[in-house]
């Protein structure tokens, strides 16, 4: 049944949704605005919060005291590294779990799904043993490894979604012109499946960009993303929080960037299947 | 070639079996229909054939090579689906090429081919657009065009024309028909459309809960049917059933005498009754009359039958006509 709300409840509506807005991006908001404030503007009470004298030079000396760019670069290897190889496993697997289930399918999906449901640290222990046996640690192939696989579930679920939604005489059109299973995923499902994957890809990098706990963990200097270069800043001698807060928003500069240019396509993939 | 032999063949589904043990010769650059009611099993066979579904026990051979586990894209046989299944991704051309690729055809080859198969499809002026800009009947024959591109061991159809409307269907039912004509090869025509059955096949094939209940030309099912199922399922209108006192007298548990076999008359016949709908079809006019003797009886007229609801008329059947049948449903020599 067609409900059309009052103008009155509308604006209502809108006025709770734009407060609620408000107060998830606060952070973020308080976060830029002290990065261009000094070390005593930033922790000053009452804190000021348009009007104090803006500067870079936070940026300037966190450029110059440790190495963004190296940070900047492990984090892009990470994070596109660990989604490509996930949808190589992920592609495959969601095809059988859509178009060829068992029926164990959907327990498979659940296990896959209850695994996100396990605290990271209750696995730490044995992770990290098996990444100093096997000479993963710090290492940038150990990290795509371990982030691919904490962000398969999801990767999988997403594109199990899609696939469904895929009409299987299609599928079976093409095994019938004479296309091999490569084939068929290569040049039949995988193409029908473009924006499905492209949300899949674009929640998956920001997934792996901003994981932090296993990066942390499992790196020291040489492979650390850009988690470990902000948490560098909070160091033994104190909180610097305004050149802690450069550090975040250069950080986070390139996933909210990308985040906002993608926005429609990842509305679309969250919500997808869940309207015919 | 395309000679398709079916040897004691079995499907089942978890414990339901859906094809009891089948037996099927399909002869080379034959037109075969499998017809019969929902779920009687005429996709499932038309599946198996292709191999999109494996077959609990039992063996095909297609060309004389055993084809029980060849994979379907390896079977030569060319598919066109009730849902046309092209590639939506895909302009007219590139679906027409797809098969073609796959099989490793060089691009001049697969072009030549590309523009025979839409100059005989009428798909000239398409190649460039997607599935999604076309009429139901173009995409038909885009599907159409990317099964006969491969030159198949046979063509497999499954309901293709059951999405199109009435009249267009008619035109794909002659369509397909002259393509069958000029092309030779075998074609194996899935339909619940005792119609399209009776003016496409060569031979067809009555299905009944999986099992074949009559195989044979369209006039051999109509002329001599073997059981009371195949009596009732082709033919339109359907041929009407008697029993009691009428069909006794003829030494047999039930009579069956189909509309057009029927004399018609407002003066005098052997039947007497009340028409209680008419239907006037400007060809013709199907009657439905209560009669005493007989029931209620469905009768075939000139168009131009000068009747109404409640009138009396009286019918005779052609005694030559009467189907018998015993109490198993059987028919009677």
């Amino acid at each position: 049944m067609a409900h059309t709300p009052t103008k009155g409840r509308k604006l209502l509506f809108t006025l709770i949704a734009w407060t609620i807005g408000f107060l998830i991006f606060f952070p973020i908001l308080w976060t830029i605005l002290t990065s261009f404030k000094t070390e005593a503007e930033a922790i000053a009470s009452p804190p000021s919060f348009v009007f104090f004298d803006w500067t870079l030079d936070n940026y300037v000396e966190v450029q110059e005291r440790s190495a963004y760019f190296r940070h900047f670069w492990n984090s892009v290897v990470i994070s596109v590294g660990s989604t490509v190889l996930g949808l190589l496993v992920a592609i495959p697997a969601a095809w059988s779990m859509a178009f060829v289930p068992s029926k164990q399918t959907k327990n498979v999906l659940m296990w896959m799904l209850s695994t996100k449901m396990l605290p990271p640290v209750g696995v730490l222990i044995p992770i990290y043993l098996i990444f100093r046996d096997a000479g993963l640690l710090d290492t940038l192939t150990g990290l795509v490894i371990v982030v691919m696989l904490i962000n398969l579930p999801i990767i999988i679920w997403m594109l199990f979604t899609y696939f469904r939604e895929i009409p299987g005489e299609i599928l079976e059109a093409a095994r019938m012109d004479g296309a091999g299973l490569r084939s068929e995923i290569l040049y039949v499902l995988t193409p029908m499946a473009v924006p499905g994957i492209a949300s899949t890809l674009l929640l998956n990098i920001i997934l792996a960009w901003n994981e932090a706990f296993w990066t942390l963990n499992l790196t020291a200097a040489k492979s650390a993303p850009l988690t470990a270069f902000i948490a560098s800043y909070s160091s033994p001698e104190g909180l610097f929080y305004a050149k802690l807060s450069a550090a975040s928003t250069m950080a986070i500069a390139p996933i909210l960037i990308l985040g906002w240019f993608s926005q429609k396509q990842l509305v679309r993939g969250l919500t997808f299947g869940a309207v015919k | 070639m395309g000679h398709i032999s079916l040897n004691q063949i079995t499907k089942t589904f978890g414990n339901v079996q859906v094809i009891p043990p089948l037996d099927l010769e399909i002869e080379d650059g034959e037109f075969i229909v499998f017809v019969g009611p929902s779920g009687c099993g005429k996709s499932t066979l038309l599946r198996l054939i292709a191999g999109l579904e494996d077959v609990t026990s039992g063996e095909i051979k297609i060309d004389g090579r055993d084809a029980t586990e060849t994979p379907p894209a390896k079977r030569g046989l060319a598919m066109v689906f009730q849902s046309y299944a092209l590639y939506p991704h895909m302009s007219v051309r590139k679906n027409i090429a797809f098969p073609l690729k796959m099989a490793g055809f060089d691009k001049a080859e697969i072009d030549r081919k590309i523009d025979d198969a839409a100059r005989v499809l009428n798909l000239t002026d398409y190649l460039d657009r997607r599935p999604g800009q076309l009429s139901g009947g173009q995409r038909q024959r885009v599907a159409i065009g990317r099964a006969i591109v491969r030159e198949p061991a046979a063509f497999l159809f499954d309901e293709p024309l059951s999405n199109l409307d009435a009249a267009l269907r008619v035109n794909m039912r002659l369509e397909i028909s002259e393509l069958h004509n000029k092309l030779e090869t075998t074609m194996i025509y899935v339909t619940h459309d005792q119609v399209e059955a009776m003016t496409m096949a060569d031979r067809i094939v009555v299905l009944r809960a999986g099992i074949i209940e009559q195989v044979g030309t369209p006039l051999e099912l109509y002329s001599k049917p073997r059981n009371l199922f195949v009596a009732g399922f082709i033919g339109s209108p359907k041929m009407n059933f008697i029993e009691g006192a009428v069909a006794e007298r003829r030494d047999a548990a039930k009579v069956g005498i189909r509309p057009e076999h029927m004399q018609l008359s407002l003066e005098e016949g052997r039947w007497e009754g009340t028409v209680s709908v008419s239907e006037h079809l400007g060809s013709d006019t199907f009657l439905h009359v209560e009669t005493e003797r007989a029931g209620m009886l469905t009768a075939r007229a000139d168009g131009e039958f000068p009747v109404r609801h409640g009138d009396r008329v009286f019918l005779t059947p052609q005694d030559d006509k009467i189907h018998r049948f015993d109490a198993e449903g059987m028919a009677l020599s």
